[in-house]
């Protein structure tokens, strides 16, 4: 995009880079350090974080419209993977296939910018239509159970993912430090930062279980570590990124890190449900996409209407 | 210039839809034979199945797959013979057999002499989606005419789902593919049968899935 003039949104991302160079080099000395243990997952995972890293500064640094379309696979992946896991019925196969529908519809409105469509489609007019079309082929047997199922589906990845892509399309000008792709950038960034925060605290001072029968790993000390830190963070780059005044900022910081919570733990729910450890095997380390883009099904609606109603 | 089509129908259509619209989860890929002969034994739910299996493979083994697949559906006119035969590259067998025909068999026969990993669907048609069927005897007879050659069970799930049998519309799913260990000879065909049984409701049984009625 639209880095010529915006040096911030480089500076964001040449950080990134930091972070992972910093990443592998501590896998490299805790190897040398205690060779004796596995360091495999761990390792894995950052490899996964390189390409997540790699794929995403890729979409970003293209046009607007590449930018978007990303998005639009993300949940096209997502939803995908979330269908595999779930219990579907046969006789539903083409109304998943309408399903799929509404993705390529839901991003046309995000290219467009057409606040008013973005904002309905899923909720008001896919709510409607698949539930219709699953009553023309007449398969009554599981239907409560199936509608529910596809509709909190496209929900939480096709709707709530497609709000990260909106905050592209919003005017420039109400963000002239880093325009639309600053605010995605700080979104995204806070929300997968908040995770890591979250699980390294726990790992350092985790004793008391939050939502043991959810999550038995999850601890306050975690939880709260997460949201300190993200919250600080979240103050320290709103300058940069977003044209949040402090207060604003740390408000966003504790609004991101308890969403992200919240998001993490119901898609564990989720996969607890489904007698699931991970949702897929896309990202060696991390599990399926499902895994990753789990916070962020919850930060990305609540964080764009928080900015979007004092800023926009 | 067929070879060359042959190549750009895998490598460039049938990859991007199997590994962007579909997408697979792979268990114990390390399993899989790294040159000929060999025999991969697998389900079969849909036509996705040979193309699944073909992509798992790395792209200069392509000469070396071959689909064995029944001559009476595959070879029905001129123009869908050319397309399976040399695009698809089917090696194209008999379902059934009158008295005084040679060996059914006799083409795998040839092609595993030639070194050719072959792709066969012991089930003998796709099915009911996603439910397995009981194999057929001819895979025991093909081992029997050759106990040195790698048999390796593959157990899929979720093409019945994407593609069953009758339908044209591909509904996006995630495959899960199950690569069981090379199967030993075990000096007669029934216990044989019996063998194969047991490792593809192994591999199937290392799955969670989720219903599908």
């Amino acid at each position: 995009m639209q880095f010529d003039d915006r040096s911030n949104v480089l500076f964001a991302l040449a950080g990134l880079y930091l972070i992972l160079i910093t990443a592998s080099a501590w896998v490299v000395i805790l190897r040398w350090r205690t060779p004796e243990k596995d360091r495999t997952e761990l390792a894995q995972r950052i490899r996964s974080w390189w390409i997540i890293v790699t794929v995403f500064t890729a979409a970003m640094a293209m046009n607007r419209t590449v930018s978007i379309i990303f998005f639009a696979f993300v949940s096209f992946l997502a939803l995908k993977e979330y269908l595999s896991i779930v219990p579907t019925r046969r006789a539903d196969r083409r109304v998943l296939f309408w399903a799929y529908l509404a993705i390529p519809v839901q991003y046309y409105w995000v290219v467009r910018a057409w606040y008013g469509m973005f904002i309905i489609f899923i909720p008001v007019y896919v709510f409607l239509l698949l539930p219709m079309r699953m009553v023309i082929i007449g398969e009554t047997k599981e239907f409560l159970r199936a509608a529910g199922t596809l509709h909190w589906g496209i929900m939480t990845l096709v709707f709530g993912v497609s709000h990260i892509a909106y905050l592209l399309v919003l005017p420039d000008s109400n963000n002239p430090v880093a325009g639309g792709a600053g605010l995605v950038l700080f979104l995204v960034f806070l929300t997968q930062f908040n995770d890591v925060a979250q699980y390294i605290w726990g790992k350092m001072l985790g004793s008391h279980k939050i939502i043991p029968r959810v999550s038995p790993n999850k601890t306050w000390e975690g939880f709260l570590g997460g949201v300190a830190t993200t919250t600080v963070l979240s103050m320290a780059l709103s300058t940069w990124l977003t044209p949040m005044d402090f207060p604003s900022a740390a408000v966003a910081g504790l609004l991101i890190s308890i969403a992200g919570f919240i998001g993490d733990v119901t898609i564990s729910a989720l996969k607890r449900d489904l007698g699931l450890k991970d949702s897929g095997s896309m990202l060696p380390g991390h599990g399926g996409i499902l895994d990753r883009i789990d916070s962020l099904t919850y930060t990305a609606p609540l964080f764009f209407h928080f900015i979007y109603y004092l800023y926009y | 210039m067929t070879s060359l089509l042959r190549f750009l129908f895998y490598a460039v259509f049938i990859r991007s839809i199997v590994l962007i619209v579909l997408g697979l989860n792979v268990r114990h890929r390390e399993r899989l034979p790294r040159s000929g002969p060999a025999i991969i034994v697998a389900n079969h739910n849909s036509h996705l199945d040979t193309m699944v299996l073909m992509s798992l493979f790395p792209l200069k083994l392509l000469p070396k797959l071959q689909p064995v697949a029944a001559m009476d559906y595959f070879l029905t006119s001129r123009l869908f013979s050319w397309f399976t035969l040399k695009i698809v590259g089917i090696l194209p067998i008999k379902r059934t057999v009158a008295r005084g025909d040679e060996n059914p068999l006799a083409p795998c026969i040839k092609a595993l002499a030639d070194g050719q990993i072959l792709l066969v669907f012991p089930e003998g048609s796709r099915g009911e989606p996603e439910q397995l069927q009981s194999f057929k005897g001819g895979i025991a007879r093909l081992a029997e005419g050759n106990p040195a050659t790698p048999v390796v069970p593959v157990f899929l799930h979720g093409l019945g789902k994407a593609l069953p049998k009758g339908e044209a519309l591909l509904v996006p799913f995630f495959c899960d593919i199950f690569i069981g260990a090379p199967l030993a000879w075990t000096g007669d065909r029934r216990s044989y049968m019996r063998l194969l049984d047991e490792e593809m409701k192994k591999l199937a049984a290392e799955g969670n899935f989720p219903t599908w009625e």
